[in-house]
C-alpha cells in the first residue's frame, strides 16, 4: 500500500534516497545495537557503496547516523568533522562482501564498539530511503527498522518467548513481528521483536534482568 | 490508496470534489490518520521545499564534485530571454535552485524522489505566486500530486535505478502537471489529461548520471521536467485532450522502463555518463572528492 506520505516525503539532506538517506538510517540502526554513540567504528563499503559513496555523501551520512542524527539533520554534511570533534575513531574501507548476485549493490558492514559491547551488522539500501539490516553478529537477520525493534540473544531455554511477551504486553507493546534463529538446537536464540510501540529503557532493563538473556538492545524507528 | 486515475476521476466527479479531497479521504481510510493531520504533514513538507528554493537561489551553493551550482541564479540575475518576466523563466530557477541544494546536502522533499525532487515546488510554488495563490491550495495540491505518485509508483516504478529518468523526473512532471491544473480550478478530467500530456513527453528518458552522482544531467533535468509539465498544464487547462488515458500511460513508462538496458538505469554504464567528456569529468571530479577528504 503506497502512502501520500511517501510520495511526498520524507525530508531528507541530498542528494540520495539510496545512498544518503538510507546510509544515515543503518548508521542509526548500528548505534543502537551498542545502546548510543560508538567510540569506535569501522565501516566496510560494498558495491555502489564503495564506487559513488564519497560524492553521494554516504560516508558523512553512515557516521552522522552512528551519532544519532536522522536523514533530516542538516548536520549529516559536516558529520565527519563533527565526529572528529566528538571522539569518533571511523575508519572507511572498500570491500567485497561476496558474489555480486548474492549481495545488494548498496551494502555496508558496521563494527561499532562502545565500552565493552561490541557488534557487527550488515545492512543494504534498497532505494528510496529503505533499508534493510541481513546479519547482526553473525546471525542472518531481516531488520528493516520500519518497527521499533528489540534485539536479544537469550539462551534456548523453553518458555522464553511467552516470558518476553508477557514483558512487553506489562509495557503496553504491541507486537507486530517476531523472529527467531539459532544456529544449533539448544544454542543460543536470536532474536528480533518489532513493536508499534517505542520501548522505554524501563522494557529494556526488564528483558536484560531476566537470567537468560545475554544481551538487549532497543533500535530506534528509522523508517518514514 | 487509489491504484487507477481513472478511478479517482470518477469518484471526484461523481462526488462533486477534487482529487486532493478524494486523494485525503482514501489516506486516511488506509492509515487511519485524520484529514487534518494529514495535511499538517503535507504542510511541513511544503515549508521545507520552499526553504529549498529560496536558498537555492541564493546562488552559492557548489555540490560534491563542483560540477553544478550557481545556475539557478543566473536565471534570476542573468540576461533576459524570450520568456523573462513570466512564471515559465521563475520555475526553470526554482527547479534548478531545489536541485543545487540537493547536490550540495541541503535538506529537500524527495518527491517523489531526491534526485526528481525540483520539479514539484518549482511548478507548483512558481504557479502559486504567480497567481497569489495560498498555502491551503498548495497543500491541496500535494495531495493531489502525492496520488498521481502513488499510482506511478503501483503501476510502474519511482525509481531511476528500476526505470531510467522517465520514472523520476517524468513521474514529477506527471505529478507537477496533474497537482498544478486542479490549483489552477481546472477539473478533474483537465488534472487526469495533464498528467498524460506530461508523461508522454517523457517516456524513455534514461538515467545517465555522471559518476553515478546525482549532480549531472539530473540539475537540469528537473528544470526541464518542470518544463514539460508547464506545457502540459497549459494544454490541458486550454482544453486539449490526449487520447490515451493516464493510467495507460503511466503502464508505458512502466513496461519501456522494464525493458531499458542497465546501462541506462543510474549505473553510470551509458548516455551523457558514458560520453569521452562525461568520463572524463567524472574521473577528474570523483579524484577532486578524494583529495578534498
Amino acid at each position: 500500500m503506497v502512502s501520500l506520505l511517501d510520495i511526498i516525503g520524507p525530508v531528507m539532506v541530498g542528494p540520495s534516497s539510496s545512498h544518503t538517506a538510507g546510509a544515515c538510517r543503518l548508521g542509526l540502526l548500528a548505534r543502537g545495537l551498542v545502546g548510543g554513540t560508538p567510540e569506535r567504528a569501522r565501516l566496510e563499503l560494498h558495491g555502489s557503496f564503495a564506487r559513488t559513496g564519497e560524492g553521494h555523501g554516504t560516508d558523512k551520512a553512515l557516521v552522522g547516523g552512528l551519532m544519532g542524527f536522522r536523514p533530516d539533520d542538516d548536520r549529516l554534511r559536516t558529520a565527519l568533522e563533527i565526529a572528529e570533534r566528538e571522539g569518533l575513531d571511523y575508519r572507511f574501507e572498500k570491500t567485497t562482501l561476496g558474489e555480486e548476485a548474492d549481495v545488494h549493490p548498496n551494502t555496508v558492514r558496521l563494527t561499532v564498539e562502545r565500552g565493552d559491547r561490541r557488534s557487527v551488522m550488515t545492512g543494504s539500501s534498497l532505494g528510496a530511503g529503505r533499508v534493510l539490516v541481513t546479519e547482526i553478529d553473525g546471525y542472518p537477520v531481516e531488520v528493516t527498522g520500519n518497527y521499533h525493534t528489540i534485539v536479544l540473544v537469550a539462551e534456548d531455554v523453553k518458555g522464553s518467548i511467552a516470558a518476553i511477551a508477557t514483558i512487553l504486553s506489562a509495557f503496553a507493546l504491541n507486537i507486530a513481528t517476531l523472529k527467531v534463529t539459532r544456529r544449533q538446537r539448544g544454542g543460543d536464540a536470536f532474536m528480533v521483536w518489532e513493536t508499534d510501540e517505542s520501548p522505554d529503557e524501563r522494557a529494556r532493563d526488564a528483558l536484560r534482568a531476566l537470567p537468560w538473556v545475554r544481551w538487549a538492545f532497543r533500535l530506534d524507528k528509522v523508517g518514514a | 490508496m487509489y491504484r487507477s486515475l481513472t478511478d479517482a476521476v470518477r469518484d471526484a466527479e461523481a462526488q462533486g470534489t477534487t482529487l486532493a479531497e478524494v486523494a485525503l479521504a482514501a489516506e486516511c481510510a488506509d492509515s487511519g490518520r485524520p484529514v487534518g493531520d494529514i495535511r499538517a504533514s503535507l504542510a511541513r513538507a511544503l515549508a521545507v521545499m520552499r526553504g529549498a528554493v529560496a536558498r537555492g537561489l541564493e546562488g552559492d551553493l557548489r555540490s560534491a564534485s563542483g560540477l553544478v551550482g550557481g545556475d539557478a541564479a543566473k536565471l534570476v540575475t542573468g540576461p533576459p530571454g524570450p520568456l523573462a518576466g513570466t512564471p515559465f523563466r521563475d520555475v526553470l530557477a526554482r527547479a534548478l535552485a531545489v536541485q543545487e541544494v540537493n547536490a550540495a546536502m541541503g535538506v529537500i522533499v524527495a518527491a517523489p524522489t531526491a534526485g526528481g525532487a525540483g520539479v514539484l515546488p518549482a511548478v507548483l510554488t512558481g504557479l502559486a505566486d504567480a497567481r497569489g495563490i495560498g498555502e491551503e491550495a498548495l497543500v491541496s495540491a500535494l495531495a493531489t500530486a502525492g496520488l498521481i505518485g502513488a499510482v506511478v509508483a503501483d503501476r510502474a516504478s519511482l525509481s531511476g535505478a528500476e526505470g531510467g529518468c522517465q520514472a523520476e523526473t517524468g513521474a514529477a512532471a506527471g505529478m507537477a502537471a496533474g497537482a498544478a491544473v486542479e490549483m489552477l480550478g481546472g477539473t478533474p478530467r483537465q488534472a487526469f489529461h495533464a498528467v498524460a500530456l506530461a508523461q508522454q513527453g517523457t517516456l524513455g528518458l534514461v538515467c545517465d548520471p555522471l559518476g553515478g552522482l546525482v549532480e549531472l544531467p539530473c540539475v537540469f533535468r528537473n528544470a526541464t521536467g518542470a518544463a514539460i509539465a508547464l506545457a502540459a498544464v497549459e494544454m490541458a487547462l486550454a482544453g486539449v485532450e490526449f487520447a490515451i488515458p493516464a493510467d495507460e500511460v503511466i503502464d508505458t513508462m512502466g513496461e519501456i522502463g522494464r525493458a531499458m538496458d542497465v546501462r541506462y538505469r543510474e549505473t553510470a554504464g551509458g548516455g551523457l555518463a558514458a560520453t569521452p567528456t562525461g568520463r572524463r569529468l567524472a574521473r577528474e571530479r570523483l579524484v577532486q572528492i578524494k583529495r578534498a577528504d
